[in-house]
This record gives C-alpha cells, structure tokens and sequence, in this order.
C-alpha cells in the first residue's frame, strides 16, 4: 500500500510538471489529474486515529472484559455522572426503559434503542469519561459495555465480551428504525382566505 | 480656531488621546456604558449640541480587534434556561439582528464535549478507507486547494424543539436562536475526495471531530459531493474556535451535528458506521415506538423577530412586521404573513438577493389597531414545501419528538401592547 503511495506520488509530481506549460490559469481543479496536495499517512499514523467500530465489530480490538470489571470501572468513573445501575442522574440514564417507546413517555437508553451493541464500545473509548476521554483500555471498555448492556438483561450477568461477543449482540430495538424519506416531510397548506 | 501648531496645543491633544485610550480600554472590559450614563444624556440632546459633538472622539480601534458599541452590551448569545452541568450550547440573538448575515461573535454554537484549544500548526485532516490516495493534510495543505464562498444558513436539529411538548421560551432568540446564517470560505468536498479517489465501493463517509467527544456522523456520498465543504472561515475571518477552528465541515441545508467542527478525520466506507449521535440522538421518534434515521434535511421555516416576544407593539402606530426565513431545499420563494391568527394572508416582500439555503428578510407594512391579535408567518420554498401548522405537525409527530420542528411560529400581541409566545 505504502510502495503504491509512493509511485503515485511521484507519477502525480511528473504530471504536474509537464501539465504546466499547456494548462491555463484558473483550470477546473480535479479535471483528471489529482493536484498532489498533501501526503499519504504512514500506517502508524493511520492506527492511532483509526478508532470508528462498525455494526458488524469491524474496528474492535483485541482483548475482553467481563460484566463484574465493567461495574468496578463504571462505579469509578460513571456512576457520578450516569447514576448508580446507570439509572440517570445529571448525565442521561443509559439502562431502563425497554419497551417504552411507543408509550406517552418513552425513555431512550442503551438498552430500549440503540441498534447496535458495537456503538456502545465506539462511543465510550472515544468520548468516555467525560473528563478524560480514550483514557481507558479496551478491557475496561468491554467491561463497561457488558456492565451496561447487563443491566437491561441483553447480557447475563457473568457475560464477557471481547470483538466476536460483541458483534454478536443482537439488541431488543434493532427492527425498531426506518430510514427517513425526507421527500415526504409534512408539507403545510398555502391557503390565503378564509383558512 | 487658531492653527499654530504650538507645542502646548499638541501636548494637549495628546494627553487627550492618552485619556481616550484609557476610557476605551474600560469599554472593553464592559464599565464604558455605565460611565457614560452617569454623565447625563439630556445636556445632549437638541437643541443643545451634544457632548461627543463638541470635543474630539476616540483614537483608531483600540482594541485593535474591534468590539460592538458598549451600548449594545446586552445583544449577546444566552445559555439555555435550564442548567446543565455540561455545555451545550448559545442561542443566536435572532430579534436584535438586522439584515441575514449573523456576526460570528453571535453565531449560535453547540457542542459535545466543550471547546478545544486547537494549534492550527498541530491539526491535520486524515483522508482514508475506500479511496485511492489516502491523504494527511496540514492547514497550509488546506487552503492550497481551489476554494470557494458560500452564504447558508446552518441550524441545530433541535432548534425550536420545545415548542413540541407546549409553548415554551419567550424570545425569538430562546425559542428558535439555534440557527444564524454567513458567509463560509473553504474548499469543496468533492476536491478534497477527489484528490483522495474515492473507490467505487464508497458509499458513507464518516466525519470525526478533533474534541473530547472525538464526534462522528455518517454522510451519504451523495450529499457529501454536492454542495459539502470543508470550511475554514467565516465571515471572511477564521473560524472562531466554538465554530471549529480551525477546520470545520460544512453541508448546506443539512441538520447541523452533521457538519462535524474541529475535523480531523474522513473515512470512506460501503455503508453508514451508525455512530452513537445518529442511534440515540439526531434519530425522529414516533408515536408508535418506531424510529426513523438519518433524516438530515432541515425544512423550511420562517419567524417574525420585529414584533416578537417580550417587545411592545404601540397603538395606532407603523410598524414594519419584520423576520427570517429559510429552507434546507433551496431559496425561499414566498413568505404569507397573518394579523388575524392564521385566518387570512397576506404575501411579505421578500429582500434580495435570495440565496439557495440562506436566511431571507421578509417585511410587511402594518398598523396596529389596539386590539389583541396574533401575528403568524409561513414559508413556503421553490420544491414547493409549506411550513406546517404546529397542530399539524404535532398531530403528525406526537410530542416525543424532538428535532426538525419547524412549525409556524405565532405571536400574541395583547391589548396592552405586550408580545408573548403562543401556540394559536
């Protein structure tokens, strides 16, 4: 991958320099020819900021954590926040509410709407705890996701998580969304008389 | 007057200056004002010539990066009314603003996870996944790329989000302040993915943040080449750092958590990456317990800001009826005013030049008879698209819904003159 970034690289500074003499000012940018701005990101450079985990676990990394890890860490640093059992407190609930959504007063969390269980693990390495976010491992994030997705039953108890478990989740909301048809928005009536 | 050019009259006039500097100096910490006030205002007024009239004004700016007039002090962005241990965001003075441009210190701001400090010289935009080339981009890497300006509006997928459950918020700004319009400078997304060879497999980009909250969206390759950009100005400065800085991207008519502040990251993918904002926020709850996703396109919509909440209408006077309006499809192509609760319409005069997805003026000439009444304003763009009643739009979403409210926004206008928030 690196060996063809570089040939191209290259490729692209020959192009160049030959295209000057016959291309007028102000030429339409990317006509065809890459305008060689930039450089390619090493792999090293790549791997620390190549956190996103996808639906289907890829971008997990290695390692596990069990249920009874994930509550020491939450209980350190979330309850403050999330409230004991993730019960809410000046942060959002996280767990509770299964199947209240189509009620009066539905209450989202983890466990009654998120459609992936993967989501859980991208978000708390990259913005959890609040205060020091990507400050912890990946088997204290399994540890927290299992401890979280634990409380509304999607896991038992004794559940460890690691990349396959994870994936494997199947959480209660998954069916629950429908991509929107923005086309058919609720669209008012122009009347001027009378109305 | 005598021009002798003495040395006394200069050292005069520069001891003036020194004393004018000094009083500026106060006006930026916020006492000017009040020092002001306490010399008095009827000695300045006609037929007597004001003080400012009869001795010299102020040096150049000072501060070299000017502020507004001290007397303007209270328009400013408000914080929500109710606390929050975390920020969250500033409200947009809409009804102290004239014209369509926002000034950028009063650009409404939201984020996740507070403002980061960010060293322009530090920052880079990482280009990978299913392209070509990937791409590390500096700053200076940035603004080498063709660039382009655009005037759009941007507004918050919550604005006006209250007005769901019942009439709440007393201002224009409190209700509907999560939305501001100006002109963006920066380069297209398509140069930058071009640049990078998007592969034919790329369907999703996913957008990350340089804050504590790492903040990521999916966006539809689609949306993101037509008219998305990757901005770092505004208002023909820099972004300000709750605005981005320095690299922010921007899509046009697209709820605003999508257009991802501090960028440092696109990743091109076959599919969306269901990032928590897009699973248990910026996700439409219905009545039935089903949810729709990724709906980005905010609707037209329209308020009136002179007469709005908490000003006073006088009897029998003129008034120009005065506001905004805007859609995510495109320019605005009429604005229908009602005096009478929504019962008859009249067309407003829209101001030119209107500009696809920018915040448009409206005016009405009007004269208020002293008899309770409510003010509406309804707009509709060129797709065709109405702004909806709020009972319409409730009906149709029931109250657990939280974004893309934009419903026609009424005002009270009591017998006593008194402007308030209602829900007619």
């Amino acid at each position: 991958m690196r060996t063809l970034n570089v040939l191209w690289i290259a490729c692209a500074a020959a192009t160049l320099a030959a295209g000057c003499a016959v291309r007028a000012p102000g030429v339409e940018a990317n006509s065809g020819q890459p305008l060689g701005i930039g450089r390619a990101p090493t792999a090293q450079e790549m791997r620390g900021w190549n956190i996103d985990v996808r639906p289907d676990g890829t971008g997990l990394p290695a390692g596990s954590g069990s249920v009874a890890l994930g509550k020491t860490v939450y209980d350190a640093k979330c309850a403050a926040c999330h409230g004991a059992d993730g019960k809410g407190a000046t942060a959002p609930a996280l767990a509770g509410g299964v199947g209240s959504l189509g009620s009066g007063k539905p209450v989202r969390t983890i466990g009654s709407f998120w459609p992936y269980a993967t989501t859980v693990y991208d978000y708390i390495y990259r913005a959890m705890p609040w205060d020091k976010p990507m400050s912890l491992t990946s088997d204290e994030v399994y540890g927290v996701t299992a401890y979280l997705l634990s409380r509304d039953k999607v896991v038992p108890d004794n559940a460890v998580l690691d990349a396959k478990s994870l994936a494997a989740v199947r959480m209660p909301n998954r069916a629950g969304f429908k991509p929107s048809d923005d086309r058919a928005r609720l669209s008012g009536n122009r009347c001027m008389r009378d109305c | 007057m005598a021009h002798d050019g003495s040395a006394k009259q200069v050292e005069r006039l520069s001891r003036r200056s020194v004393l004018w500097r000094s009083a500026a100096l106060t006006a930026a910490t916020g006492g000017f004002a009040s020092q002001v006030n306490a010399q008095g205002t009827t000695g300045n007024l006609p037929p007597n010539n004001a003080e400012w009239t009869t001795r010299p004004g102020g040096p150049f700016l000072n501060p070299p990066y000017g502020q507004p007039s001290p007397f303007e002090k209270g328009v400013v962005r408000v914080l929500p009314s109710a606390p929050n241990p975390f920020p969250t965001g500033t409200r947009t003075p809409l009804e102290k603003l004239h014209g369509t441009i926002t000034p950028n210190g009063l650009f409404f701001e939201r984020h996740h996870a507070g403002v980061p400090a960010i060293d322009p010289d530090q920052h880079r935009l990482m280009v990978h996944g299913l392209v070509d080339r990937p791409l590390l981009l500096d700053m200076n890497d940035l603004v080498r790329f063709p660039s382009v300006t655009r005037i759009h509006f941007l507004e918050c997928s919550g604005n006006s989000s209250s007005q769901y459950v019942g009439p709440s918020g007393r201002t224009a700004q409190e209700i509907h302040g999560l939305v501001s319009c100006a002109q963006w400078t920066g380069v297209r997304l398509a140069t930058v993915l071009a640049e990078a060879g998007v592969k034919p497999q790329g369907k999703w980009i996913l957008a990350e943040g340089a804050d504590a909250a790492a903040m990521t969206r999916s966006i539809p390759m689609e949306l993101a080449m037509a008219e998305g950009m990757l901005v770092y100005a505004q208002n023909g400065e820099k972004l300000r750092p709750e605005q981005g800085y320095p690299l922010r991207l921007f899509l046009p008519g697209i709820e605003g958590n999508m257009s991802i502040k501090w960028l440092r990251r696109l990743k091109v993918g076959d599919q969306p990456f269901y990032t928590r904002e897009e699973t248990s926020k910026y996700t439409d709850l219905l009545p039935d317990g089903s949810a729709l996703e990724f709906s980005f396109l905010m609707d037209a919509k329209s308020v009136i800001l002179s007469p709005s909440g908490t000003q006073r209408v006088q009897k029998g006077t003129f008034h120009e009826i005065s506001g905004i309006a805007w859609s995510g499809r495109g320019r605005i192509k009429a604005v229908d005013v009602s005096v009478d609760g929504g019962r008859t319409w009249q067309e407003a005069a829209l101001e030119g030049p209107v500009l696809s997805k920018a915040l448009t003026r409206f005016r009405l000439p009007w004269r208020w008879d002293g008899s309770p009444v409510v003010l509406q304003s309804r707009a509709m763009d060129e797709s065709g698209y109405v702004q909806p009643t709020r009972k319409a739009l409730v009906a149709a979403r029931g109250s657990s819904y939280v974004y893309h409210y934009n419903a026609i926004q009424s005002w009270r206008v009591a017998a006593s003159g008194e402007v308030s928030n209602a829900h007619a």
